[in-house]
């Protein structure tokens, strides 16, 4: 069981560093790129006898609390087998 | 009254906070671990500058789960003074002990200069021995002092008089131009409802001798000990 977890800057919340690769990738002659946003991934290895709805909700607890900072992000789980 | 300084794997701004108040404020003062969890000697506590475990995840975050944290909660529960100063700032928020975050700098460089904060209110006991709108020169260092907060957090901290120092210009003026982050508002330092929490981004404690280029900042720590000379 492994839970993949995505946190990314809410909208409207400035991302310079989005913007300074999207510059990058601008100079390395890609067009058309409209914006790039960046985030953070998490893979948690989680106790295989968990079901998925308690790895899920150990996950969100995780996500919710640690991995993200509400203030400015938001974040998605996925439970995965293995 | 006693001060203490909290130490952190990664603070670096300890020992300036340990000289100024032992020196300049002439009070006694210790360093307190990470680990520790009893505060009850003190009457205000500092969070100093530094990179607390060394910014991973986001500034501020981990140090969060240390155990002195919950120590530093009760402790402001219990209307103790507590001054974040930069990454004490960062974790301050993260903590919840007060509203909004710190991100990246808009123009994303580290950022280590003097700049100037305007004294938007000496209603606190870390301003009471200040004047309202005087221009204090202290010097910034840091890559995440972008302070945000959402439109509903920025009307309260207004209206309940909570912003206590804003970047401005040598005249005093909060323009764009004068906002080194970024930050929303020309925030550089704000407090909790109670009062008794103040961040802040600046380091008054790098300003408290002519020799090191402005002393401005004593007057927040002379004002730490006057506020404390009048309830200890």
């Amino acid at each position: 069981m492994r839970a993949k977890v995505y946190v990314t800057l809410k909208p409207g919340v400035l991302d310079p560093q989005g913007k300074a690769i999207q510059h990058s990738v601008e100079l390395l002659g890609f067009n058309g790129i409209a914006d790039v946003r960046q985030g953070k991934y998490f893979e948690i290895a989680l106790d295989p006898s968990l079901d998925g709805e308690r790895a899920r909700d150990a996950a969100t607890r995780m996500a919710r609390e640690v991995l993200s900072n509400p203030v400015i992000e938001d974040y998605r789980v996925e439970i995965v087998e293995a | 009254m006693k001060f203490g300084v909290i130490v952190f794997p990664g603070s670096n701004c300890d020992h300036d906070a340990y000289h100024v108040i032992s020196k300049h404020v002439g009070q006694p003062v210790d360093f307190i671990w990470h680990r520790d969890t009893n505060l009850t000697d003190y009457d205000a506590v500092i969070l100093p500058g530094g990179f607390s475990y060394g910014d991973y995840l986001r500034a501020g975050a981990l140090a969060r789960f240390s155990p002195v944290m919950n120590a530093v909660k009760e402790f402001a529960a219990r209307g103790g003074l507590v001054l974040g100063i930069c990454n004490g700032f960062q974790i301050l928020c993260e903590t919840g002990l007060l509203p909004g975050a710190l991100i990246r700098n808009r123009d994303l460089h580290f950022i280590c200069e003097h700049v100037q904060v305007r004294v938007e209110t000496t209603e606190t006991p870390f301003t009471n021995q200040l004047e309202g709108g005087r221009v204090l020169r202290i010097p910034i260092a840091h890559a995440e002092g972008n302070y945000v907060c959402d439109d509903a957090t920025l009307d309260e901290l207004e209206s309940e008089d909570r912003i206590i120092f804003r970047y401005c210009d040598e005249r005093g003026r909060a323009t764009a131009a004068a906002n080194p982050n970024g930050s929303r508002d020309n925030i550089a330092g704000i407090c909790n409802r109670e009062r008794n929490v103040l961040g802040l981004m600046p380091h008054p404690e790098r300003a408290c001798e002519d020799l090191l280029g402005s002393s401005d900042g004593r007057d927040i720590f002379r004002s730490l000990a006057a506020t404390l000379a009048a309830i200890v």
